[in-house]
């Protein structure tokens, strides 16, 4: 117990030293984090999109299916994804195992369908509002496709700051993928549960400081994007 | 009058529709011309709401047709426009929303923006102009939508109860809005159960019950001497 004092302590000073070991470790979780979100709205978005004004045969089955990967567990996608990147794995000639390229790709496979089943929700709510009336003034698939997303701007950015959320504080892909390589795979999750387990409390409590603020801050965020819309356009 | 290239009349024939296992439309054969304001009267789910969606071609019918007077078997979609019972706003201003129906219907974005404060106006409605429309009221946003309708200036234009939740100085304004779109040149065709509005807008009626027709007449010879008693019963005021 008497370690602990000294090692919040220690943990604020290189917090607010801005301690290089915890820079780069910060740095590169931020980079792979934002990078996989980015490539899970641009392919999760549309998806989702298009479910929610499409009308196909299994859709329902569709629907069920997006929402049951919500709960994709982290371990399972890092497997999954460890044995396609892995050298004798269908993408084993990439060679990027062991690399933030492989986290990227692996958390962008955990968070797309958290995005592609929000937007889905957001679309669809608005689409049933709005359908009538956007066939009243002629607008085409296109136009109401693009309507409908800028309509629903705000929960939108809400999905994809979950998503952030949800792709920077998860340890079992980057864990697996990754390798947790000093200085070139170690990002806050997997640092934390080393430092820990090696017992340097100072490095680990800085991060999981961070890391607890950094969550705390999407999830105001968003509460604030949610309300700014709910007061200012309905 | 126009010229012969336009969209009247609009001709039903032996319309049915039917949803949830019920026939809501049995059987209305109709033809609308130009002739004055037309208005749909009658009680609560006799099907006028589904009646006008039918006509502006958002529903299809079950059996029968529903024809423009056009040469191509189009919907002339562009040329019309509806208010709606429940109005439908974006998540824009009120005078976003009106400009963006003329976007769609591709009217230059300079035009835009001077058409749509002139509609805004004519509904009384200029000084919200820059307000979110779904915050606005259930009367401002009705208003809004007639705006987005009229600043259109279609040769038809559908209204569902365009007055439900407008108090008297509003719906004194918004009726006087209708009249002058129709005195211009547009076709008007009215939805409504309310007897008074009807009384005051309607050059011909239409009533139904239950999915039917039961009469149309001139607005006078209508509230002077209904031949069905239905209306009858439903001009006096009574449950139908
Ligand atoms: N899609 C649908 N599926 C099932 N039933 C429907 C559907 N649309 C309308 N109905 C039913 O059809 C009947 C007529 O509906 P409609 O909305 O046309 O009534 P209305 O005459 O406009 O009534 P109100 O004066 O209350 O607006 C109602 O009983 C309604 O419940
Ligand atoms: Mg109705």
């Amino acid at each position: 117990m008497g370690t602990i004092g000294p090692a919040v302590s220690q943990a604020a000073v290189m917090i607010a030293g801005l301690d290089p070991q915890l820079v780069r470790i910060v740095a590169l979780s931020l980079g792979v984090s934002l990078s996989a979100v980015l490539i899970a709205t641009l392919v999760g978005m549309p998806i989702g999109a298009s479910i929610a004004v499409a009308r196909f045969p299994g859709r329902q089955a569709t629907i069920v299916l997006l929402n049951a990967l919500l709960g994709l567990p982290a371990v399972g996608v890092g497997l999954l994804v460890y044995l396609l990147l892995s050298r004798a794995g269908p993408l084993g000639e990439f060679g990027i195992l062991f690399t933030p390229a492989a986290m990227v790709v692996a958390q962008a496979i955990l968070v797309a369908p958290i995005i592609a089943a929000f937007s889905r929700q957001a679309v669809e709510d608005a689409w049933r509002e709005y359908r009538e009336q956007l066939d009243s003034l002629g607008a085409g698939p296109f136009q109401a496709a693009l309507t409908l997303l800028w309509d629903c701007r705000f929960s939108l950015l809400t999905t994809v700051l979950a998503g952030f959320g949800r792709a920077v504080a998860e340890v079992g892909t980057v864990m697996i993928v990754g390798g947790n390589i000093d200085g070139v795979t170690r990002v806050m999750t997997t640092a934390i549960a080393l430092e820990t387990s090696k017992g340097d409390l100072p490095l680990a409590l800085g991060l999981g400081i961070i890391l607890m603020g950094l969550v705390l801050a999407l999830n105001a965020t968003a509460h604030a994007v949610t309300e700014f819309a709910k007061r200012h356009y309905g | 009058m126009r010229a012969p290239t336009s969209l009247l009349p609009l001709r039903l024939e032996n319309v049915r529709f039917e949803a949830g296992g019920r026939r809501i439309i049995d059987g209305i054969s109709l033809e609308i011309g130009h002739g004055g304001r037309t208005v749909i009267l009658g009680p609560n789910g006799a099907g006028k709401s589904v009646l006008l969606r039918l006509c502006h071609g958002l529903l299809a019918p079950s059996a029968g047709r529903v024809t423009w007077n056009l040469q191509q078997p189009s919907n002339g979609r562009h040329r019309q426009a509806m208010v709606f019972q429940r109005p439908v706003m974006l998540r824009r201003s009120a005078l976003a929303n009106v400009a963006y129906g003329l976007k769609l219907a591709g009217i230059g974005a300079r035009e835009d923006h001077a058409r749509a404060s002139k509609a805004l106006a004519a509904v009384g409605l200029e000084h919200l102009a820059g307000r979110s429309a779904r915050v606005l009221s259930g009367g401002e946003q009705q208003r809004v939508a007639l705006a987005r309708a009229w600043a259109l200036e279609p040769e038809v234009l559908f209204l569902d109860e365009p007055t439900a939740n407008l108090d008297p100085a509003a719906t004194r304004e918004v009726e006087a809005a209708i009249a002058a779109i129709g005195d211009a040149g547009t076709k008007i065709i009215m939805v409504t159960h309310d007897l008074g509005e009807a009384k005051r807008l309607a050059d011909e009626i239409i009533f139904i019950h239950e999915g039917r027709v039961l009469e149309r007449a001139g607005a006078e010879r209508f509230f002077s001497a209904p031949t069905s008693r239905e209306a009858a019963v439903f001009i006096n005021g009574e449950l139908l």
